[in-house]
């Protein structure tokens, strides 16, 4: 007699069981399916298409109506299993009850909803089924704004499927960059820039606060307090696996029912298949290991010998055009090796991590067509040792000559095209060193080949070397560490003439060897993107040294100290006491009057800092930036206010200058002075930038030192009203920011560039002058403001301040 | 082993760590560009700099006091500089930080 087989939704996985059990053995079964969705089985990954419009439902079936008519299966679609009562074997459907033999849970898994406020207003959707596509391509008929909450594979399919249908899509990442699961930075980034070229806004570290509206969701809040406007809101966030069934029936679940190797659950009458189950640790999420699931469990069910293994997987996201592929594991570890190649001009990507001579993991972008290749060597573990020189090649390029970047371009015809951007062929270049050109800076003035966005650079110095043999030395500017061969004036460049505004687009555009740089080059580029992108690029405080990440500056002991600003170098006596209150309530254990007119607090613990600050801040203390490439001090002398020499309110000009310029980000740390005549109380002619008033107006000094060089100002104008000698100075500081290399004074640049060339640009050309003021003006609408506040304030951040967890309590209970 | 959590992973910023106090002392909890989260002593066995405070870079991080590089898998001082931080299994697990007790010194709560 049939045994009865009750199978508990009609999914992927399910779909393969009936398959392979009905190929087998016909007869063995009695098949009851149930669907809690009103249909059978439909290819669910190629949603993604029928979304966008490539396909349509139809032709995504996989078996028909008839399909179980003939095999007999009978068929409860629409129903939902409502429970299981093992005693009696029955299960219990909406409409009623059927008894089985064996079981099979394949309830595959629910979309994960973020509890914010509003998630269940009726235009938020979640991307699982037929009827959220359709529920999406009605929305998108309408037009308007979605906003897609997740930047995984389902989040950018959803996205790429309603920006093709009209809409205008924002897709909202928790993480630092998209897809972080499947791919490194360097991959998310060209993936960002390819969503981008089809007009979708992605905005990573954003965290959905609520979802705004009446009776229907109108706007999305996030965390930064910034909001967005949406007719849609398409949550994609992640999902879990469908266990309730099981956990009422008290199988062994654990974050999915638990099974072993036959896919039997802890009852073995009952089994359960697909992205419902937990394996040896494991969740399912693609359907590859699903298929393997399937076919064990129809052997299980026939009592055939056959267990199921987890293997590698790799993925691939089906939005068209942008190429992407991962398999493996591509994290860094120990003892493991990255092969790393880049092609910027033409976005590729691909990285491959090698650990014991083969090969771990694979990561690519741009270029996929070798994935399945590099996937089958992880798979089988292959040794690469032999083939590791040309591996990332792929296959084309195992057992052939390896290839000689030189006599590639030493075979290029005089006409191939060198740099595209000033349309310079070969031929212009050779001629160029026949006619006395050694290096690629004599080559860039004389043909403007590498003049623009400088990608062309390796291909000139090829041609140099090429074409002078031993006679071309490569140019020795100094790298701005290991992780690049570029200097810091060609990243400055580069980062302008390309728009590269983040991070991740530098370590790609650039070709960085490492992951994500250093502690040398981090702080240094993030300074850069900074100063360039004021209103584009997010300051990152993990790539600022400890000081200014923490706003305070670090002592030996690990402790930290605290100075509060005195603008000008005035304070008063609430200013005083409450410093001396905060000393006394946080056991400062030293208080000391700094060179630059303040009072600094040494000795504070880090978890006391935000408490200090908020202390300091109620007394109406900001952050003196004590800490910080930045403005510092502006030290001013008394002027006419109370000295009988004083020409010009030097105080009052010290206070306005550094109101004017606190916050501001620098290459190096900047200190100014205002001294009020000749005298020079205030030492104004050993400072950044020093104003020594004088009875016709101010004469303003730059680049002076006083730390381990000593050195002079030297004259850069005079002015005659104060306004012209702000405006000056804000252009001064905004030129240093825009030109200077990461750590160098304005003293060291200024030996660079040369005095001249700074007049030229603020004092002769009052156009420029101008410009670099305004440029100045629009950064300070970002960063004039008190780190102490917003750090004392902000819950997350200050959490940040104390340890995570402390261990050591519990010992004592 | 005996897990313990301690927390979720967004407690610590993307490239920046946290400490946990144990009774081993403190033990800094870093959290990779790619979400992975490594363990290690929280001093510099150069002059006792806060490692929590450095930065973050690959696996690796810099000491803030006097740039010591370490790598955070193997604790090993990278570079010119000889000498090792120790380091702890730490598990992600949904998001929770799970440390290991036994590695810690504390025994489980069974
Ligand atoms: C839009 C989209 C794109 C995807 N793209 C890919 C891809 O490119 N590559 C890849 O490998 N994977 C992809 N996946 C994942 C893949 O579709 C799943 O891994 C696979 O469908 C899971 O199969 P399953 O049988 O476990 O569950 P499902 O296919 O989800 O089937 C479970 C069924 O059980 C039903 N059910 C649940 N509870 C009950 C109940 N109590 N009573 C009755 N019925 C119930 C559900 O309604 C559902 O129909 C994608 C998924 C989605 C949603
Ligand atoms: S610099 Fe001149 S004005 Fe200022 S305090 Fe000295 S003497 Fe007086
Ligand atoms: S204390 Fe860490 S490098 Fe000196």
């Amino acid at each position: 007699m049939k045994q009865k087989l009750v199978i508990i939704g009609a999914g992927m996985a399910s779909g393969r069981v009936i398959e392979h059990l009905l190929d087998a053995d016909p007869d063995a079964y009695d098949i009851t399916l149930f669907n809690a969705e009103p249909r059978g089985n439909y290819n669910r990954i190629m949603l993604s298409p029928v979304l966008s419009g490539e396909k349509t439902y139809e032709e995504i079936v996989t078996h028909s109506d008839e399909w179980y008519a003939q095999q007999g299966v009978t068929c409860r679609f629409g129903e939902h299993v409502v429970n299981i009562d093992r005693e009696t074997k029955v299960i219990e459907g909406e409409n009623g009850h059927v008894p089985y033999d064996k079981l099979i849970i394949a309830t595959g898994s629910a979309p994960f909803i973020i509890p914010v406020p509003g998630h269940d207003l009726p235009n938020v959707i979640s991307y699982r089924d037929l009827d959220d596509t359709n529920a999406m391509i009605g929305a998108a008929g309408k037009g308007g704004k979605a906003v897609v909450v997740g930047g995984g594979l389902l989040g950018l399919e959803a996205a790429a499927g309603l920006a093709e249908r009209g809409m205008d899509v924002t897709v909202l990442h928790l993480m630092g960059h998209l897809m972080e699961r499947q791919l490194d930075e360097a991959a998310g980034y060209l993936l960002r820039k390819d969503l981008e070229t089809r007009g979708i806004t992605v905005k990573t570290q954003a965290s959905t606060k609520a979802i705004l509206g009446g009776d229907r969701a109108e706007a999305v809040l996030l965390e930064s307090g910034e909001t967005l406007g949406a007719d849609l809101v398409v949550m994609a966030v992640g999902i879990r696996p469908e266990t309730r069934l099981a956990t009422d029936a008290h199988l062994d679940v654990a974050r999915g029912i638990e099974v072993n190797a036959q896919m039997q659950t802890s009852d073995p009458d009952i089994y359960a298949v697909g992205e419902c189950v937990e394996f040896d640790g494991h969740l399912f999420g693609l359907v590859a290991p699903l298929y393997d699931q399937a076919k064990v469990l129809a052997d299980s069910l026939l009592d055939e010998p056959s267990a199921f293994v987890v293997k590698e997987l790799a993925t691939k996201l089906k939005v068209t055009g942008c190429d992407l592929f991962s398999a493996g594991d591509f994290a860094e570890g120990e003892g493991r090796e990255d092969i790393v190649f880049r092609d910027p001009s033409r976005g590729i990507y691909k990285r491959l991590v090698i650990e014991d001579g083969r090969l771990l993991g694979a990561v690519m972008y741009g270029d996929t067509a070798d994935g399945s290749w590099f996937f089958g060597l992880i798979k089988d573990g292959t040794e690469i040792e032999e083939m590791r020189e040309t591996l990332i090649f792929g296959p084309a390029f195992q057992g052939g000559a390896s290839a000689d970047p030189l006599s590639a371009v030493a075979a290029l015809p005089p006409e191939a095209e060198i740099c595209g951007c000033n349309g310079v062929c070969k031929g212009q270049i050779t001629s160029a060193i026949e006619g006395g050109a050694t290096d690629p800076g004599a080559i860039r003035t004389m043909t403007k080949a590498a003049a623009s966005c400088g990608t062309c650079t390796g291909l000139v110095e090829q041609l140099l070397q090429v074409t002078l043999g031993d006679d071309f030395q490569l140019p020795q500017a100094q790298p701005v560490c290991g992780c690049t061969d570029l200097s810091h004036e060609d990243v400055r460049r580069l980062i302008k003439s390309r728009e590269l505004k983040s991070q991740a687009a530098v370590w790609q555009e650039l070709g960085w060897s490492t992951r994500n740089g250093c502690h040398i080059c981090r702080p240094a580029v993030n300074y850069y993107l900074l100063a360039d992108w004021p209103l584009e690029y997010r300051d990152d405080p993990q790539s600022r040294f400890v000081n200014e990440r923490k706003h305070a500056n670090i002592q030996k002991d690990g402790t930290f100290s605290v100075v509060p600003r005195m603008w000008g170098g005035i304070t008063s006596p609430d200013e005083l006491r409450a410093i001396a209150d905060a000393a006394d309530k946080y056991g400062v254990p030293t208080v000391k009057v700094t060179g630059g007119q303040r009072i600094d607090l040494l000795g504070v613990k880090g978890e006391d800092l935000p408490g200090i600050w908020a202390d300091l801040n109620g007394a109406g203390l900001v952050s003196g930036h004590a800490y910080s490439k930045g403005l510092r001090t502006v030290k001013t002398c008394v002027g006419t206010d109370h000295c009988r020499f004083g020409t010009q309110d030097s105080t009052g000009l010290g206070i306005k200058l550094e109101k004017h310029l606190w916050g501001s980000w620098t290459p190096h740390k900047l200190k100014l002075a205002v001294s009020g005549c000749p005298r020079n109380c205030a030492e104004a002619t050993c400072k950044d930038i020093g104003v020594v008033c004088v009875d016709s107006g101010y004469e303003i000094h730059v680049g002076g030192a006083a730390g381990m060089e000593i050195k002079g100002t030297e004259l850069l104008c005079k002015v005659a009203t104060e306004g012209e000698a702000m405006e000056v100075i804000s252009a001064m500081t905004q030129i240093y920011r825009e030109n200077a290399k990461y750590l160098d004074r304005i003293y060291k640049w200024l030996a660079k560039v040369g005095l001249d060339w700074v007049r030229e640009q603020i004092v002769d050309d009052l156009e420029n002058r101008q410009a670099l003021a305004a440029r100045f003006e629009l950064s300070q609408s970002v960063y004039r403001k008190d780190p102490w506040a917003e750090h004392a304030q902000d819950s997350t951040t200050r959490a940040q301040y104390a340890p995570l967890a402390n261990l050591t309590l519990e010992a004592a209970e | 082993m005996s897990w313990i959590d301690i927390g979720h992973i967004d407690d610590i910023p993307l490239h920046g760590a946290r400490v946990v106090k144990t009774p081993v002392g403190c033990v800094a909890l870093f959290r990779t560009g790619e979400d992975e989260v490594l363990a290690a002593d929280d001093r510099c066995p150069h002059k006792g700099g806060p490692l929590s405070e450095g930065i973050v870079h690959g696996q690796s991080v810099t000491c803030p006091l006097h740039n010591w590089v370490f790598d955070l898998n193997t604790g090993e001082a990278q570079g010119g500089d000889e000498g090792r931080i120790g380091t702890y299994p730490v598990r992600v697990d949904g998001g929770r930080l799970l440390i290991d007790g036994d590695a810690i010194g504390k025994r489980s709560a069974a």
